[in-house]
């Protein structure tokens, strides 16, 4: 039998990075302070997060203004959305096992 | 075992993250049970004008005299918002309360989507019945309202805690049945307003406020 733990995504292993993956699951799309209003973290926090996700293309960034200030929505891309559920899957392998 | 433990933990986290994004959780019951009684003290009120002192009373009176009593007419209207302010204002004051203990933000994503979607069907009811009375439909008032108000209710209950539709389905068939017995809308009103909310609020404090 394949080892369940191939399924996780190592990149899934923060609680931060997991939390942006989810409520971009579930939402078009979300911008930068809804996502630090969701989460609760620091500016800075949030934004190295977002970085890592981006540079692995699970999330895409679009970059717009409202009035004259910018406002940076990010969405959940196809590549993104396939890992996180089979880190999903992954999870729920490892339950399923021990059961 | 600790990867098992940590498994779950991380899918419950998921879960809760896919939640707190997309509903706005901090829906009261002691809102929904606040407001049932600022439902039932205006229609005490409004029994108390409509009734007067007239001992022969009926409820099918009161459409001929809206038709032509204008103090009549303002002093109900009067009751009508006074009861709508109140409601409101206990309902919020609750839900205020409920998310500083969640630490969720009253005014943030979910509970300005949770208002825009509860807000619509509500704003062209809201219209639509002033037209009526305009027009003279007095005994389409009660059930226009219940059945406008059940619909948001239902188009709320995605994005807030899922029971509220329950709620708006009892509205809606209170509403239907109330569209046949005209005499009778004040009492479907307090029965959809009042008891409802108070029966609805009473259940969800008990299922999800209790224990904190």
């Amino acid at each position: 039998m394949k080892n369940p733990i191939e399924n996780l995504n190592k990149i899934f292993d923060s609680r931060i990075r997991l939390g942006i993956m989810s409520s971009l699951m579930v939402n078009e799309d979300l911008n930068f302070n809804q996502l630090k209003e969701i989460i609760g973290v620091t500016d800075g926090n949030l934004a190295s997060h977002l970085k890592t996700l981006e540079e692995n293309e699970y999330i895409k960034v679009q970059k717009g203004f409202i009035g004259r200030k910018t406002n940076t929505t990010y969405a959940v891309t196809q590549t993104g959305e396939k890992a996180f559920k089979q880190h999903l899957e992954g999870l729920e392998q490892m339950i399923r096992l021990i059961e | 075992m600790e990867q098992e433990h940590s498994a779950q933990n991380t899918l419950k986290d998921i879960k809760q993250m896919m939640e707190r994004s997309s509903r706005f959780i901090s829906l009261s019951g002691l809102s929904g049970v606040a407001a049932g009684i600022c439902a039932l003290t205006g229609a005490w009120f409004a029994h108390q004008v409509i009734s007067g002192n007239d001992p022969a009373f009926k409820e099918s009176y009161i459409y001929e005299s809206l038709a032509s009593g204008n103090l009549f007419r303002y002093k109900l209207f009067t009751i009508a918002v006074l009861t709508l302010c109140s409601a409101i204002i206990t309902a919020f004051l609750f839900t205020y309360i409920k998310s500083k203990n969640n630490n969720t933000p009253l005014w943030g994503t979910t509970s300005k989507r949770l208002m825009l979607n509860f807000g619509i069907p509500l704003f062209a009811g809201g219209v639509f019945l002033l037209r009526l009375t305009e027009l003279g439909y007095f005994e389409m008032i009660a059930p226009g309202c219940l059945l406008f108000y059940g619909l948001a209710l239902v188009n709320a209950g995605k994005y807030t805690l899922g029971e509220v539709r329950y709620l708006g389905y009892a509205q809606i068939v209170i509403g239907l049945v109330s569209c046949w017995f005209p005499a009778l809308g004040l009492a479907f009103w307090t029965i959809g307003f009042g008891i409802l909310h108070i029966v609805y609020g009473s259940v969800m404090w008990w299922k999800y406020d209790k224990k904190r």
